[in-house]
This record gives structure tokens, C-alpha cells and sequence, in this order.
């Protein structure tokens, strides 16, 4: 068995130290060694994003992703987007239009629209659809989804 | 904000926030593969390679002696299942099949079927170690297409399955343990009467559900021989059911906890995983989770059937439709029991035909066992007849939403299967789609095409129970059995608040463990709203009556002086809302608590029509659709979004279908295609954003007119986008998928 790697790294703004085998996904990492099981495993290869999480404020699908990859960057998960007292208003804009139904795929489409919307906050229907295209939903059929996006985007605009 | 959809109620048709929402959107919600226990150990499933191969020999010497494994499993640590049928609410299962494909014993009958699994410290270990295990196969020949199967030299994969024809059975085996026939009048009177006769043949592709989430399964069977079972199900009481039978011990002692589910359609309906977990927990004394990748999940769960399908229909001029036959053959995949059923009841059941007739040949061939698929066996016939249908009305030169106006199934129109419709929505959804913007929009444009396609499905009653418990402020705890899939836990909540007078946000509903709730069947057959909520309305009524008679004693007057409106009680000058009443009689005596259970023996059916724009790009076949509205009826919407959502959600499932999705096979049988990247299901960008129209006929069977919603949307869309392509294309094409290549090769033939 190869020797763990120690990596130094910031998960949702805390300094987090964890050990990880070579093999080791950043998927893995975050759910098995550090108990963080908001990102989902949807495929495990990079073609669902519903393990997106932001890496320097990009989003990349945590399964392809090695642990040992992370040395020094800032990761932001899903358990990372509300603060403490209430939730992100794309959060908010899912739960009251509804854009969800089992929500696996949840946490992925929130994670990713978090970066598209830091990015171009008053982001068109087309540039929804096009950057959150990694994000697979089988439930919504994604109105809704693109519609509580929509919701926030418009109320960034004043 | 919250807005009505009508005054008659204070909270259906409201849309109040679900209340899972905020553990689903911030990540904290628990789904099966987020299970940690102490000391839980991960289970890895060796597969078979071929497509049909004897197992002759099995050695896991080599694995078990492997550092960090603790058990191995093959098929001889299974018990002998008898040859029993056992009724899942949805749809029975004969066990000993269901044991063997969960583990194979002496056969392999498709690629992904499990031969052996592993338990060691993590997934990486038991991968490897199950890469130490030395199968021998004896390979045999394969078949993976109906009409190849049903041929007299196809290779058998059963030897002790024998073709029942309504009750009589041939001598010597086949692979069509099956066939169907249904009839009403006289076909030849019927074919007879017709000035215009359609008859075509389709084919349909083997197709997935495509839940996000993979199968995941926890078991943990303690010393005390009791197995605890945490895993992704349509149904906790069925898993249950299912894993004590496969394990051959008591009921009593398997509890399951059915986790938040990362989406079902049907695939989440038989065990899988939970059984070899299980036995793998009792061999390392360790809790065991076997938790499917994406490539185990296409190979060897699910998918819905392939299918050959002949339909012919005849009409007289005037576009009444006088009789229908139907030849169909569905791949139920390695064991018997797919889906023809359905699919022989529901060809003709949008429509008042006199004359028809049905045949239907359940098939089995080397795929994974074919399970339910959203309205399962539904989707397919409708491609079909809703061609011919088109067809007919082109021929005779009539609108195409008139015929089916014209032949519309009503109150009291029998089904070729038998059942007298009671009242439905169908003429009622004909006529949304004629008042409807889109059908009022005229399309303009190069290869553009519009179409029209209805679509039906029964829904289903079955068991449920639920139990009420009311606190110290009036709030109260809903406990059900429900899995909740999207949404359930507010629409039978939001059915209780509005029987009780309180808020939805006043009910706390949770979704419980086989130990602490009463049998409930599947979230499967859109039954969950119409059944639990039925469930939840009766014990609130249970609850009232309780009230009732001890705010007779609190009050000091006859119970029937009591009356209650929209949830307050009132008594003379006596007057008090339900939280108050319930604060007052926690004060003065024993707490409440209420519960109901129900089994409606009834359909539901919900039927809808969807209406399709699109446009097929001649270079490449490829087609983009460029406008969608599905109507349907609803019987009551209870939160209209969810409804919207299920409508939506169908929609684009169908049009993966009709578009995109299917099983590749290579030459040697063997799934080419097990990846989301492959296996390519609509994206964002693939579509627009999809229109709803609700209908609400009341359905009599349910206090607020339930229909239950989930199924029928899936339906129409595969035949809408066949008739707008035949517009758009200029040809008709009678193949699904409808993919590129199909269709561009369609246009330049037809060029």
C-alpha cells in the first residue's frame, strides 16, 4: 500500500490538514477522510458534476480531482456556500421555486451556478444553460432550475 | 408569496416551500451513500463479462487470503429460494429469479450480472481482491433482440420457462414466458367498417431511467441476528420484504431505513445490492456498504424495455376511429416480467374504439431484467399509435387535434383490457390544448414541424399508512411511509394543514424505518399523493374526532353540539382554532395522537397531451426543439409547482427517449455504451424551457380529487416529436431513438 501524503489545504475558509493516499479522489477525500457529504457521487468520471465544488473559485468535479492535488488552494463546497445564520440566495431561490426534486443533483448545480454568478451576476438563459450544462438533473427537466437562476441573477441587477 | 390556485381551499394550490428543501440545498440531507457507521466496511460485485455463460467453477482462494479483506461472497452463500411469486405492491416478482439475479448461481445471463463480492476496509482493496477471483465460464450463445429471441433456434436462458397463453401453456421452453391477449367487438366488423386502414411496425431501443444517484446499499446484521438495512429505495416495506426472502429469514427481523433517494422513475424498486451486503456483514460480523458505480448501474439495473411493435388502425371518413390491433413484443430482459402489461393496456386507452385486439409477448434475451420506467410500458405504445393516429387524420385530411377530440376516451369508454372509465380528463386537456397559446402560434420556418401526441396512465391506490402526533403548541409530527422523491412530504402534509385548519410549515413530516410506521406500499404508480395523502387527510379526521370528544368533556356540552369549519372548532359561544383546542387538551389530559391507514382499490387516471415544435437540421439530423407545452390533468393539484415539476421533468425524460438515449450492444452482446457520456441524457442546452398547462377534473376517488401526476408526462413526448419530425423531415420515422444518423439518413433517402 503507498505511504498517505500529508496536504495542507482551505476548505470553506478553514486551514484543514488531511492524509491521502496517491489514489485518492478529492471526491473521497471530502466525503470518506473528512465526512463532508454534500458533494454527491453521481459518476465518478467527471460527466455529472454533481461532486462540483470550486477549486480558487473554479468549479471542477471533485472525482477528478486527486487529493493530493489540493496542496494550498482554497476549496469551496456546498457546505460552504450559507453562512451560518441563512442561506445564499441562490439557495434561497431553489428552495422557494422549487428547483429541486430529489436533489441529488443539487448541491452540484448550486456549487456551479455560485461560480457562474460571482462571474457574470446578471447572467442570460443562454449563458445559464451553457455553463451549467455539466450539471445533470434527471428530475426537473431544468425550468425550474433555470428559472430560480434566472430569479437571482435579476435581483442582482437592482 | 404564496398564491391559490382556487378559494374553495386555504392550502392546496398554494406553493409553500418543501420542507426537506434547505438540508437538500446545503448539502445536509442523507442520502444511502452518505451512511457512515463505525467500522463499515465497502463492498465491491464481480461481474460477469459475457453476455450468457455457464459458471462452471468459482475460486476465491486468493482474495479472501488478500491483507484488509474481511469476507467474499459468491452465489453458494445464498439459501434456495422456492419458486414463489411474491406481490410488491407494484407489480409481483417470482424470488427466486429476483435471488439469482441479485446473485448468479449457475448461470450468467447478461453482462454486469454479479457472480461474487467482496467486503474489505475500502473499495480500492475489494476491487482489487475481486480481481483475484478466478471464474470459469462455459460461454453460450446470446440474444439481445425481441424478434431474434422469439425465433425456435434462439439460444434458451431458461430451460423451465414455458410460454402461458392466457392460462394455457406450451410443452416445450421458449424465451417468452408470455403472451397477452385482450380483445372488445368483432376486428374484422371493425377493419371492415374503416375507409382508411394505417398499419406500420416500430422499434424502440433499450433505455434507461437514469437516476443521478447510483444504487447504495448499508447493511449491518448484529449478533443478535437482527439486519438493519440503509439504502436507496422506492419502497423501505418492499426492500424488506424482498431481503428477508432472499436471506430466507423473518421479516421481523429486517428493519430498513430508506434514505433521501437520488431519483428512482421505477429502477428503485427490486434489491440489488442490499442482500449481498447483508450476507457479507454477517461473514465479517462488520456493517458492509456496496455502493454501484455508473457503468454497474447501466449494466445491471433497470433499464425499461426495448420493443417490436405492430399497430393497425382503422377509421371511417368522417375520422372516427372503428378498431385497432395491436402486435407487440417488449424485452423483459434476463428474467420473465418486463412490461408488456401495461403496454397491452394502454395502446388504445386514449381513445373509444369499438373493435380491437392485442397480443403481447413478454421476451426474454441477455440484457439486464427490465424493470418499470415512469408509466412503465406506456411510452412505447404511444410512439406507436399516436403515429397512426397522425396518420389517419393526414389520409383523411383532418386537424390532427380534431380526431383525437373526435375519438377521445370519456366516463364510461371501456379499455380493450376491460375497465369502464369512471370520470377523466382527457376531452378537458383536448380542449386547453385548442384554447392554448402554442397550438394558437402558427410556426413559421425551413424543417419545422409542430406536433401532438396524448398520453395515459392508470395510477395506482395500494397501501399506505400514517400516524399523527401532536405537540404541546398545537404543531404536528407526520410520520409516514413514503419515500419522498420530489416533493411528497409537503403535498401530504399540505393535504393534513388544510384538513386540520394550520399552516403546511405547522406539520413536521418524516418519512420513517419499517420499525416505526405501518406498511406502505412504493413511491411508484404517481400513487404517493393520491394514497398517503389520503392517508394523512383520514388521520386528521381521526384526530378531529378525538378532539371533538374531549372538547365536548373540556366544554361541557354533547359532542354533536360541536361543529368544525375550515379546522376551528365552535360550540355555541365556544370557539377555538385547532392549535388552541390541541394546547388546552395536552394542559388538561393525554396527549394526541391519530393515525389512519388506506389501500384504495382504484385507478386514478391521468391523462395529457403535449405539443411540440421543432426544427431537424438537414445536414445532420439533428433536431432542436424549439417549443414544448405538456397539459395535463391533475385531478387537484395540490402544490401546483411540484406538479409543474413532474410535468417538466417527464417531458424531458421523453425527449431524451425520443431523441437520444440507447443501449448500444456490440457483436458480442455486451453493453458498448455504460457512461453518462455514452449514454447521453439531455442536458441544459438540449432544451427549452418546457410549458405546463394543469387540468383539474376531480377525481371521485379522493376528497380533494387527487389524480396523482408523476408518470403520465413521460408518455406523449417520443410520439409529439415523431409527428412534428415527420413534418419537420418531410418523412416519418418509426425507430426510436430518433437520433442524427436516423434521421438524416431518413431525409436523404426520402431526398
Amino acid at each position: 500500500m503507498a505511504a498517505k501524503n500529508q496536504i495542507a489545504t482551505t476548505i470553506n475558509g478553514e486551514p484543514v490538514d488531511f492524509l491521502c493516499k496517491p489514489r485518492e479522489s478529492l471526491l473521497e477525500i471530502l466525503r470518506g477522510n473528512l465526512g463532508m457529504t454534500g458533494a454527491k457521487e453521481g459518476c465518478n468520471n467527471g460527466n455529472c458534476g454533481a461532486c462540483t465544488v470550486l477549486i480558487d473559485g473554479l468549479p471542477v468535479n471533485s472525482c477528478l480531482v486527486l487529493g493530493v492535488e489540493v496542496e494550498g488552494v482554497e476549496i469551496t463546497t456546498v457546505e460552504g456556500i450559507a453562512d451560518a445564520s441563512q442561506l445564499d440566495p441562490i439557495q434561497d431561490c431553489f428552495v422557494e421555486g422549487a428547483a429541486l426534486q430529489c436533489g441529488i443533483c443539487t448541491p452540484g448545480f448550486i456549487v456551479t451556478t455560485r461560480a457562474l454568478l460571482d462571474k457574470k451576476p446578471d447572467a442570460d438563459e443562454q449563458t445559464i444553460r451553457f455553463d451549467l450544462s455539466g450539471n445533470l438533473c434527471r428530475c426537473t427537466g431544468y425550468d425550474k432550475i433555470v428559472r430560480a437562476i434566472q430569479h437571482v441573477a435579476s435581483e442582482s441587477k437592482g | 408569496m404564496s398564491t391559490s390556485t382556487n378559494g374553495k381551499y386555504r392550502v392546496l394550490g398554494t406553493r409553500p416551500r418543501r420542507h426537506d428543501g434547505t438540508d437538500k440545498v446545503t448539502g445536509k440531507a442523507v442520502y444511502s451513500n452518505d451512511v457512515q457507521l463505525p467500522g463499515l466496511l465497502a463492498g465491491f460485485v464481480l461481474r460477469s463479462p459475457h453476455a450468457h455463460a455457464r459458471i462452471i467453477s468459482i475460486d476465491t482462494s486468493e482474495a479472501e487470503a488478500t491483507a484488509g479483506v474481511h469476507a467474499v461472497v459468491t452465489g453458494k452463500d445464498f439459501p434456495n429460494v422456492a419458486n414463489k411469486i411474491a406481490d410488491l405492491g407494484e407489480g409481483s416478482i417470482n424470488l427466486s429469479n429476483l435471488s439469482d439475479n441479485v446473485m448468479a448461481k449457475t448461470k450468467v445471463l447478461y453482462k454486469g450480472h454479479p457472480v461474487a463480492a467482496v467486503a474489505a476496509v475500502d473499495v480500492h482493496v475489494a476491487e482489487e481482491a475481486a480481481g483475484k477471483i478466478k471464474v470459469e465460464y462455459e460461454k453460450l450463445d446470446s440474444v439481445t433482440w425481441v424478434l431474434d429471441a422469439m425465433k425456435d433456434d434462439a439460444p434458451l436462458l431458461h430451460e423451465d420457462v414455458f410460454t402461458d397463453h392466457m392460462g394455457e401453456k406450451d410443452e416445450t421452453p421458449s424465451n417468452t414466458p408470455t403472451h397477452l391477449h385482450f380483445e372488445k367487438g368483432n376486428i374484422e366488423e371493425g377493419f371492415a367498417q374503416a375507409d382508411v386502414v394505417i398499419e406500420r411496425e416500430f422499434r424502440t431501443a433499450t433505455v434507461h431511467q437514469g437516476y443521478i444517484e447510483p444504487h447504495s446499499s448499508t447493511a449491518d446484521w448484529n449478533e443478535n441476528g437482527r439486519l438493519h438495512v440503509w439504502t436507496s429505495t422506492q419502497g423501505a416495506f418492499t426492500a424488506r420484504q424482498q431481503t428477508a426472502e432472499i436471506l430466507q429469514i423473518p421479516i421481523s427481523k429486517v428493519v430498513v431505513t430508506p434514505c433521501e433517494i437520488g431519483g428512482g422513475f421505477g429502477g428503485k424498486i427490486a434489491v440489488y445490492g442490499e442482500p449481498v451486503a447483508a450476507i457479507l456483514s454477517k461473514l465479517s460480523g462488520r456493517p458492509v456498504k456496496i455502493q454501484m458505480t455508473r457503468a454497474e448501474v447501466f449494466e445491471s439495473t433497470g433499464p425499461t424495455p426495448g420493443s417490436f411493435m405492430r399497430v393497425k388502425m382503422g377509421a371511417t371518413s368522417d375520422g372516427t376511429l372503428v378498431a385497432g390491433e395491436a402486435w407487440l413484443a417488449y424485452d423483459a430482459g434476463a428474467y420473465p416480467g418486463g412490461m408488456i402489461g401495461p403496454g397491452c393496456m394502454c395502446v388504445f386507452s386514449c381513445y373509444d374504439i369499438e373493435h380491437a385486439v392485442v397480443d403481447g409477448y413478454d421476451v426474454c434475451l441477455n440484457k439486464p431484467h427490465t424493470k418499470a420506467y415512469r408509466a412503465p410500458g406506456a411510452t412505447q405504445v404511444a410512439f406507436a399509435a399516436e403515429q397512426v393516429v397522425d396518420e389517419i387524420a393526414e389520409q383523411l385530411g383532418i386537424c390532427k387535434l380534431k380526431i383525437r377530440q373526435l375519438n377521445a376516451a370519456s366516463e364510461g369508454t371501456r379499455r380493450v383490457d376491460g375497465p369502464v372509465y369512471p370520470p377523466v380528463g382527457f376531452v378537458e386537456c383536448l380542449a386547453a390544448a385548442e384554447a392554448s397559446d402554442h397550438w394558437n402560434t402558427p410556426l413559421e420556418g425551413e424543417n419545422v414541424g409542430r406536433g401532438i401526441a396524448a398520453g395515459f396512465w392508470f395510477g395506482c391506490g395500494l397501501k399506505s399508512a400514517v400516524s399523527l402526533m401532536v405537540n404541546h403548541d398545537g404543531t404536528v409530527n407526520l410520520t409516514e411511509g413514503s419515500p419522498d422523491i420530489g416533493g411528497t412530504r409537503t403535498s401530504i402534509a399540505m393535504q393534513l394543514a388544510e384538513v386540520l385548519g394550520i399552516e403546511a410549515a405547522d406539520v413536521v413530516p418524516r418519512v420513517a424505518d419499517t420499525d416505526s410506521v405501518g406498511y406502505t406500499d412504493v413511491t411508484g404508480g404517481s400513487r404517493v399523493t393520491f394514497a398517503t395523502g389520503l392517508a394523512a387527510y383520514e388521520a386528521g379526521i381521526d384526530l378531529q374526532t378525538q378532539m371533538k370528544k374531549r372538547a365536548a368533556g373540556l366544554w361541557e356540552c354533547a359532542e354533536d353540539d360541536i361543529s368544525i369549519d375550515q379546522g376551528t372548532f365552535s360550540a355555541g359561544e365556544k370557539k377555538a382554532g385547532f392549535k388552541e383546542l390541541a394546547q388546552e387538551l395536552f394542559k388538561e389530559g393525554e396527549p394526541l395522537v391519530a393515525r389512519a391507514s388506506v389501500a384504495p382499490d382504484c385507478a386514478t387516471n391521468s391523462f395529457g397531451l403535449h405539443l411540440v415544435d421543432l426544427k431537424v437540421d438537414p445536414e445532420t439530423g439533428k433536431a432542436t426543439i424549439l417549443r414544448y407545452t405538456a397539459i395535463q390533468d391533475a385531478g387537484k393539484a395540490i402544490h401546483p409547482s411540484y406538479v409543474e415539476g413532474q410535468m417538466q421533468g417527464g417531458a424531458v425524460q421523453g425527449i431524451g427517449w425520443a431523441l437520444n438515449e440507447e443501449y448500444f450492444y456490440g457483436d458480442d452482446d455486451t453493453m458498448d455504451n455504460a457512461s453518462f457520456l455514452d449514454y447521453r441524457i439531455p442536458t441544459m442546452l438540449d432544451v427549452p424551457m418546457i410549458d405546463t398547462i394543469i387540468v383539474e377534473v376531480a377525481n371521485p376517488d379522493h376528497p380533494y380529487g387527487v389524480r396523482g401526476v408523476g408518470e403520465t408526462p413521460i408518455v406523449p413526448p417520443p410520439g409529439a416529436i415523431a409527428n412534428a419530425m415527420a413534418v419537420a423531415a418531410g418523412t416519418r420515422i418509426y425507430e426510436l431513438p430518433m437520433s442524427p444518423p436516423k434521421v438524416w439518413k431518413a431525409m436523404t433517402d426520402n431526398s
